[in-house]
């Protein structure tokens, strides 16, 4: 199910038109984004925080799963793009009556909506989305299982772009529950298209996947090891309730072992940055210090994520046009 | 056709222009603003002679554009930078080639969002005859009507010169 045809995601110029996955995008696309991001970045800055890239285009944000700053942030990228946005809270909405995801979305796309923005509790929702359902309709994941989160990947490899620079030089940390974390994969991913030569992954065995070294990471269980000399710090939220599947055994052992501290952190470079995805858990994974300290560039990363989804949504958006001129012009 | 116009003398013309323009006005604190790239270099060059001591921005339109559906994003867009306020400012909009006018509606829209300024004064260095919207240089370098097909492009920033490409699209 999360196997996906690198294709779905191009238009016939190799143009983005759903944004899925990082799994199969070109170094140059990854670096196209990037740099677009960078440009609306300065439009967040201006007194009318506006451009009319997406006039009279409607982006629904589909939320099968609780988010509240992806979706707000998503919202604003597309409100800052003058897009309408539609938001859909599917938890609380059509499902618990019974009608499935398919009906719902078929409902949707009747209201002429140009973009879907989807989170999902089921890897590979996105991609069945883009496939099955609304071939016209651009579809960004915005999380989906513990599968991917691509936008947040973006985000982040703005924010080591911005305060590091050349990813080709960098030793990059991700530490805590790789497992489950959708936000690990699509990094992975990211750094590894990127160029940088040194990702490393901190997790206790029973939070890490099988087959990892496929992603050409490297691997360590002691955090006092893997964080020796890294130049970026990226912790993941430990979530509470795989506490009870097990596969733990106390939060406050947790936190001694892999807990970010001042002590811990003090073992990476010393302008180490700390990046976290949202949302922290204080005394769980990262100390309050840490978080508020002068590395974290935490809130950074929100600022950033909106710049990312701009880019984006307005990429995506080009890709699905000119995709349909030309599926037009053929017919 | 006519042979492409050297830009220094074009641009020492409209620089004498421009201040009497200016003058006539009562304008004394009008601020540049360039659009990229071209634009940037003229505006620079008129700003060095007629008020050096005037602000200077500089703004790029391609999120203003309106064949984005058709073209997209350019791969990179240079931010928009404007160092002044533009509520109740005189400003002189400067581009390097006036030719169907819609890069100055976009760029009318942006300079808008940044504020209301009380009033735009457009400069451009060349106006090649090609008008989809009412819009007008009010101080020219020179006009010249160019051979379907072809496009007349500066290059710089030293030297300033015009060149002629074929179309792109």
């Amino acid at each position: 199910m999360t196997q996906m045809p690198q294709h779905l995601q191009l238009n016939h110029q190799g143009q983005l038109r759903h944004f899925l996955t990082i799994e199969g995008l070109s170094r140059e696309l990854l670096t196209e984004l990037l740099d677009t991001a960078d440009s609306f970045l300065e439009v967040g800055e201006r007194a009318v925080k506006k451009v009319p890239l997406l006039r009279g285009k409607t982006v629904c944000n589909v939320f099968f799963e609780n988010s509240t700053r992806t979706r707000t942030t998503f919202e604003l990228a597309a409100k800052r793009l003058s897009a309408d946005v539609l938001n859909l809270n599917i938890s609380t909405s059509s499902t618990s009556k019974g009608e499935t995801l398919y009906d719902t979305l078929q409902n949707l796309e009747a209201m002429a909506a140009d973009m879907f923005v989807v989170r999902h509790g089921d890897s590979g929702a996105a991609h069945f989305i883009a496939e099955h359902v609304c071939p016209d309709v651009a579809v960004i994941n915005a999380g989906d299982g513990n599968h991917a989160h691509p936008t947040q990947a973006m985000l982040d490899m703005l924010t080591i772009r911005r305060h590091r620079g050349d990813f080709e030089k960098l030793s990059v940390a991700i530490v805590g529950d790789i497992l489950h974390s959708r936000v690990a994969r699509s990094n992975m991913q990211a750094l590894k298209t990127l160029g940088c030569p040194d990702i490393r992954v901190i997790a206790p065995r029973t939070l890490l996947p099988d087959g990892i070294e496929q992603y050409g990471v490297r691997v360590f269980n002691d955090l006092r090891v893997g964080l020796r000399d890294v130049d970026v710090v990226i912790m993941l939220r430990l979530q509470r309730e795989r506490m009870q599947s097990g596969l733990l055994p106390s939060e406050g052992e947790f936190y001694r072992l892999y807990g970010l501290t001042r002590e811990t952190l003090a073992l990476a470079k010393p302008d180490a940055l700390v990046m976290h995805p949202g949302p922290i858990n204080r005394g769980v994974e990262i100390e309050s210090e840490v978080a508020d300290g002068p590395q974290s560039v935490i809130l950074k990363q929100v600022t950033y994520g909106i710049a990312v989804r701009m880019a984006v949504m307005s990429m995506a958006m080009t890709g699905q046009t000119s995709q349909r001129q030309h599926t037009q012009e053929a017919n | 056709m006519s042979a492409l116009p050297e830009v220094g003398p074009l641009l020492q013309q409209m620089a004498d222009q421009l201040s009497r323009y200016l003058q006539e006005r009562q304008i004394d604190d009008p601020a540049f603003v360039g659009i990229h790239t071209g634009g940037v270099w003229i505006a620079e060059a008129l700003h060095q002679q007629v008020a050096p001591n005037a602000p200077m921005g500089t703004l790029d339109i391609a999120f203003y554009r309106d064949d984005f559906e058709q073209h997209g994003l350019p791969q990179r867009v240079r931010p928009s930078e404007l160092p002044f306020t533009v509520d109740g400012r005189h400003l002189i909009l400067v581009d390097d080639v006036l030719m169907t006018g819609r890069t100055i509606r976009a760029a009318l829209n942006e300079l808008f969002d940044y504020g209301r300024p009380a009033s735009v004064t457009l400069v451009t260095l060349l106006d090649i005859e090609a008008r989809q919207l009412p819009v007008r240089a009010d101080i020219l370098g020179a006009s010249l009507a160019l051979p379907a097909g072809q496009r007349v492009k500066l290059t710089g920033p030293s030297p300033l010169q015009l060149t002629l490409n074929a179309a792109t699209h």
